[in-house]
C-alpha cells in the first residue's frame, strides 16, 4: 500500500513502488484526466503537481510520490474555473484537447511561481509540452490572459 | 460514446457511476441534466423530448477539427433552437447516417445540405403544429428561438412536440432554408467549443480513457517487421509480473494488410503498467519474413531509378520535346520528402466487451462503420448480425488519418472474445511510431523550360512513392493517382507532362493529413520559386503569372481524369481567380515586398486542395544553420465559413504540423524495422519555435468546403522558399536535418 494525498484527499493505493504515478492515477485511482503521450518525460501530457511543482507523472515512480501531495487536473479547481482554465475556455485553446490537461497543469505551475511571465519564461516552462494539433499560439495568449486576470483579481 | 450531458449516463451504463472514478471529477450543471427518451424524431439527426430539449446527432468523429462544434450549428440554426436547450450526442456506427468516415476534409461539404434540412424539417413541423393549435394559416406562424409566435401569442417548442410528432414529415424540396444572412449560430465568430469544459477539467473521455467494470488492460508485442510471424514465445517471466493475467497470441497477418491486426503476442493485465512490464519480459523468436530485406537508405537508389523513366503518364498537354528544343532555359530539380508517422497525441486505443452474442466497442475511431466491418471480419460475424456489433465513438486525441484505420479496434475485439473479459488495448508511443500506416517516402523530378521572355513553356512533374493502394492490393506499384498536388496544378502552361514511377512496397502505407499533397505541393511550390529566381522575378508575381488568366481549369482537356475530391467539377470548379485571390490576400497582409534585414526572407506557396484554396506566406530569419519562423500569414477560401474560429484553429494547426515535418519528420526502416520510436527521435515542433499565425478568411458565398487538411500542403514549401530568400540556400529534401529550428 502506498499512501499519498491526491487532490487533497489522503489515498491508499495498492500498487508496486516502481509503478509510475501516471498509471496509478489513471488505472487505479481512475483519474483519467492526466494523459499518456510518451511515457518518457518528453511530451508533458501527464503533467501533475507534486508538492506544487509541475512534474511528469509518467516517469515519477510511486516510491517518490509516496507521502507527497499530488494535484491533478481534476483537483486544480473545484469548479474547473482556475484562471488558467478560464483563459483556456475563453480563447478556445483546445483542438483535440488531449494534451491540454498537461498544458494547463504546466501553465498553472508557471503562474504560481511567476505571476507575470515573459515570452521567454512561457517558452521555458511550456517547451516540454507537445501539442500535435498545434495550439501553441493560443496557449501563449491564454497564459498571458490568465496572468492578467490574476493581477486584476489581486488588485480588487 | 460522447454525449454532452451524458458522461454520468455513460458511467451508469458501464457500472461505474459510483466509486473511485468520481473522485475529484467535476460535473458542470449542464452535464447533470438527464435526458428522457425523445418522442419526436422526424429525421435521424435530430429529435426532441417532451421538455423541448433538442438532441442533435454528431455522426462524424471529433479529433480536434471541431466538427462536434460545427455541424450541429446547422441543425440548431435551421430549427431556430435555443442553443442552451441543445444536446449534442455522438452517433454509434450506423449506416443510417450515411458515411461516417471522418477523413478527406469532407464532413462539412458532405453534410451541409442534409443537416440544414434536418433542422428545417423539425422547424416546419413545429410551425404546422402551432398553426393547428391556433387555427391560423401556417405562414402566419413565425418560429424564433424555441418558440412559435402568432401576433401576441407564443408557444414554447415543448408545448408543440406532441402534435408535431403526429404530422407528416415534409418533403425536402418543399422546405424553406435559411440564407446566410439569417444565421444566428452558423458563421458566428465566437461559438463555444462544445466539449471545452470537459477538456479543461479532464473529464472528457478519449479512447485511452474508457473504463468498464472488470476491464483488463492489454499491450501487444507486434512483429517488428510487417508480415513477420511468431516462431516461438516464452512467457514464463511475463507471468511472474504482479498483475499480469494472461498472454494471448494473435493470428499472423497475411497480405493484403488492409485494417487487419498485425499479429504478435498480447499481455493482459490488471493495469497498463503491469501489461507493459509483462511485455518487456516476453521472449519471442520472430520470423521477420520477406520485408526484412527493406531498408529506406538502400531503397533510395530504386526510387531514383524508377524516376528516370516513369511509365505511367497521367496528364499530358502539347509537345514536351518541341518545348525542350525551343527553350531559352531548361531548369530541373529533384525533391525528396521522408516517410512520416501520424504521431497523434493520443496513440490508438480501443476497448471491447463481449455480451452474449453482442460485441460492444469503444474506440477513438475516425471510421465507426469500417470499425464495425473490421470487427465482424475479425470475429467472423455474418452481415445479418451487424446490429450486434456496437461501435461507440469516443473523443479522439488527434486523428490525422491514423484512426481511420481500425486495426486497433480489431485487436480489442479479438482479445475480448478470446478471454471473454472486457479488454482495453492501449498502444504505447513506441507502438504508434513503429507500427503505423506511414506516409511514404517520395522522390520527385521537376523540369521546366523558359522562353526568352522568361515565360514557362513546359512543366514536368514525376513522382514515385510506395502507394497507399498497396496496403489493400499488394500488386499496386504506382500511386495510381496524381490528383493530390501533382496533376491538379493550375498553371497556364502550353506543354505539360505529369507522370508516376513504380516500385514495390514493404510496409503499411496510409493517408496522413493531406496525403500526397504533402510531398507533391512541396516539390511543385518549391520549383515555382526556383523558376521565379531563374527568371529574375518576384516569386509572388511569378506565381500569379504562372497561374495566368481567370478561368475554370479543364483537366479533362489534357486527358486527365481528375477526381476533384469526389465532387462534380460543375459544382466545385477549380477556379484560378480564387487561387490568385488568396495569394494576393496573404501577400498583402504579410506586407510582401517590404525591405527586410540581411538573413531574413519571405516565402510564399499556394494550392487548391480538398476543394479549398490556401496561400501561405512565411517570414524567417536565419543565422548560420539556425532558422527562426518570424511571422506567418495564411489566406483561406473555403467557401462559406460555418465556424470561423475552428477554421482559424485548423490553419494554426496546419502551420505547426507543417513545421514539424519540414524540420523533423523522418521515418526510416532498417531491415524492415522502423528505426524511430518516440518523440525523442521523431520530434515535434515546440511552443518556443512557433510564432503567431495570422489567418485571413475570404468572405465567400460558395458552397462550403473542408479545412482539416488543405492548410498543410503549402506550409513546408513556403518555409523553404523563405529560407532561400533569407540566405540563398535551397532545400530540396525534407526534413531539413542540417537546420536547427529555434
Ligand atoms: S507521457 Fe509523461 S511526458 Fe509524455
Ligand atoms: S490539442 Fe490535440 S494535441 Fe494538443
Amino acid at each position: 500500500m502506498i499512501e499519498l494525498k491526491i487532490n487533497g484527499q489522503l489515498t491508499k493505493l495498492d500498487v508496486s513502488e516502481d509503478m509510475p504515478l501516471l498509471w496509478a492515477l489513471r488505472d487505479v485511482a481512475k483519474l483519467t484526466g492526466s494523459k499518456y503521450g510518451c511515457g518518457k518525460g518528453i511530451c508533458g501530457a501527464c503533467t501533475v503537481h507534486i508538492d506544487g511543482q509541475a512534474m511528469r507523472s509518467c516517469i515519477t515512480p510511486m516510491s517518490y510520490a509516496q507521502g507527497k501531495s499530488i494535484t491533478t487536473i481534476e483537483g486544480l479547481a473545484e469548479q474547473g474555473d482556475h484562471p488558467v482554465q478560464q483563459a483556456w475556455q475563453d480563447l478556445k485553446v483546445a483542438q483535440c484537447g488531449y494534451c491540454q490537461t498537461g498544458q494547463i497543469m504546466s501553465a498553472a505551475a508557471l503562474l504560481a511561481n511567476n505571476p507575470n511571465p515573459s515570452d521567454a519564461d512561457i517558452n521555458g516552462a511550456m517547451a516540454g509540452n507537445i501539442c500535435r494539433c498545434g495550439t501553441y499560439p493560443r496557449i501563449r495568449a491564454a497564459i498571458k490572459q490568465a496572468a492578467k486576470a490574476n493581477k486584476a483579481g489581486a488588485q480588487s | 460514446m460522447i454525449q454532452k450531458i451524458s458522461r454520468r449516463k455513460f458511467l451508469q451504463s458501464t457500472g461505474l457511476a459510483s466509486g473511485t472514478l468520481m473522485l475529484g471529477v467535476q460535473f458542470s450543471p449542464l452535464m447533470a441534466k438527464t435526458t428522457t427518451p425523445n418522442s419526436f424524431q422526424p429525421d435521424v439527426f435530430v429529435s426532441m423530448d417532451e421538455t423541448g430539449q433538442v438532441t442533435i446527432i454528431s455522426h462524424r468523429s471529433e479529433m480536434g477539427q471541431g466538427i462536434r462544434s460545427t455541424l450541429p450549428l446547422l441543425v440548431a440554426d435551421e430549427l431556430e433552437a435555443d442553443w442552451n436547450r441543445v444536446t449534442v450526442k455522438q452517433a454509434l456506427g450506423d449506416a443510417k447516417y450515411g458515411s461516417q468516415n471522418t477523413d478527406g476534409s469532407r464532413s462539412v461539404r458532405k453534410n451541409y445540405q442534409k443537416l440544414k434540412e434536418a433542422g428545417a424539417i423539425m422547424r416546419t413541423l413545429l410551425q404546422q403544429a402551432a398553426a393547428k393549435v391556433w387555427s391560423v394559416p401556417v405562414d402566419q406562424v413565425r418560429i424564433e428561438n424555441h418558440q412559435a409566435i402568432h401576433q401576441d401569442q407564443r408557444l414554447d417548442f415543448k408545448e408543440l412536440v406532441k402534435i408535431a410528432s403526429t404530422l407528416e414529415v415534409p418533403a425536402r424540396d418543399a422546405l424553406t432554408l435559411k440564407t446566410a444572412d439569417q444565421y444566428r449560430y452558423v458563421a458566428q465568430p465566437n461559438m463555444a467549443n462544445i466539449d471545452g469544459h470537459e477538456i479543461i477539467t479532464g473529464s472528457a473521455v478519449y479512447g485511452y480513457d474508457v473504463e468498464l467494470d472488470g476491464m483488463k488492460y492489454a499491450v501487444i508485442a507486434r512483429p517488428p517487421v510487417v508480415f513477420g510471424t511468431v516462431k516461438s514465445v516464452d512467457s514464463t517471466e511475463t507471468m511472474k509480473v504482479p498483475g499480469v493475467i494472461k498472454v494471448v497470441q494473435l493470428p499472423a497477418l497475411t497480405p493484403p494488410a488492409m485494417f487487419k491486426m498485425l499479429g504478435g503476442v498480447a499481455v493482459i493485465a490488471e493495469n497498463t503498467w503491469a501489461a507493459i512490464q509483462g511485455r518487456d519480459k516476453l521472449k519471442i523468436e520472430w520470423d521477420h519474413g520477406a520485408n526484412a530485406s527493406y531498408s529506406t537508405q538502400d531503397h533510395e537508389a530504386v526510387f531514383i531509378k524508377a524516376l528516370e523513366d516513369p511509365q505511367e503518364v497521367v496528364r499530358s498537354r502539347g509537345d514536351m520535346a518541341q518545348a525542350q528544343s525551343a527553350a531559352a532555359k531548361t531548369i530541373t530539380a529533384d525533391y525528396h520528402v521522408a516517410g512520416l508517422a501520424h504521431a497523434t497525441m493520443e496513440p490508438p486505443a480501443a476497448t471491447a466487451r463481449i455480451n452474449g452474442d453482442r460485441v460492444e466497442v469503444w474506440a477513438c475511431t475516425q471510421t465507426p462503420q469500417a470499425s464495425q466491418r473490421n470487427v465482424m471480419g475479425t470475429l467472423q460475424i455474418p452481415q445479418e448480425n451487424a446490429a450486434n456489433v456496437e461501435i461507440n465513438v469516443t473523443l479522439l486525441g488527434g486523428g490525422f488519418g491514423r484512426k481511420s484505420k481500425p486495426d486497433f479496434v480489431a485487436e480489442a475485439a479479438f482479445l475480448a472474445n478470446e478471454t471473454k473479459l472486457p479488454v482495453k488495448v492501449l498502444w504505447t508511443r513506441e507502438d504508434e511510431i513503429k507500427h503505423g500506416y506511414y506516409h511514404s517516402p517520395s522522390y520527385q523530378k521537376l523540369a521546366a523550360t523558359l522562353d526568352a521572355k522568361n515565360r514557362v513553356t513546359s512543366w514536368y512533374h514525376a513522382m514515385v512513392n510506395h502507394p497507399i493502394s498497396a496496403t489493400f492490393d499488394p500488386s499496386a506499384r504506382t500511386a495510381g493517382s496524381t490528383d493530390l498536388g501533382q496533376g491538379d496544378m493550375m498553371f497556364e502552361v502550353p506543354n505539360i507532362k505529369i507522370a508516376l514511377g513504380e516500385t514495390d512496397t514493404f510496409m503499411r502505407i496510409g493517408w496522413v493529413r493531406s496525403v500526397t499533397n504533402i510531398n507533391n505541393v512541396f516539390a511543385a511550390s518549391s520549383f515555382v520559386d526556383e523558376l521565379a529566381h531563374a527568371a529574375g522575378q518576384d516569386p509572388k508575381d511569378f506565381l500569379l503569372q504562372l497561374i495566368g488568366s481567370d478561368r475554370t481549369e479543364d483537366f479533362e482537356a489534357d486527358g486527365f481524369k481528375y477526381s476533384n475530391y469526389g465532387e462534380p467539377a460543375a459544382q466545385y470548379p477549380a477556379e484560378t481567380s480564387r487561387l490568385k485571390h488568396v495569394i494576393e490576400l496573404a501577400a498583402a497582409k504579410a506586407k510582401w515586398g517590404q525591405e527586410l534585414p540581411d538573413g531574413t526572407g519571405m516565402g510564399i506557396a499556394a494550392w487548391r486542395s480538398f476543394l479549398t484554396y490556401i496561400a501561405v506566406v512565411v517570414k524567417v530569419s536565419t543565422q548560420g544553420n539556425r532558422v527562426k519562423l518570424e511571422d506567418v500569414h495564411m489566406a483561406v477560401d473555403a467557401g462559406q465559413i460555418l465556424n470561423p474560429d475552428r477554421v482559424i484553429s485548423q490553419m494554426e494547426g496546419s502551420l505547426i504540423f507543417g513545421a514539424s515535418l519540414a524540420f523533423y519528420g523522418e521515418i526510416t526502416a532498417k531491415n524492415g524495422v522502423i528505426e524511430q520510436g518516440n518523440f525523442d527521435d521523431y520530434q515535434m515542433s515546440r511552443i518556443n519555435q512557433i510564432p503567431d499565425v495570422h489567418v485571413h478568411l475570404v468572405d465567400s458565398d460558395a458552397i462550403p468546403t473542408g479545412v482539416g487538411e488543405p492548410g498543410l500542403p503549402p506550409v513546408a514549401p513556403a518555409i523553404c522558399n523563405a529560407i532561400f530568400a533569407a540566405n540563398g540556400q535551397r532545400h530540396r529534401r525534407l526534413p531539413m536535418k542540417d537546420l536547427q529550428l529555434v
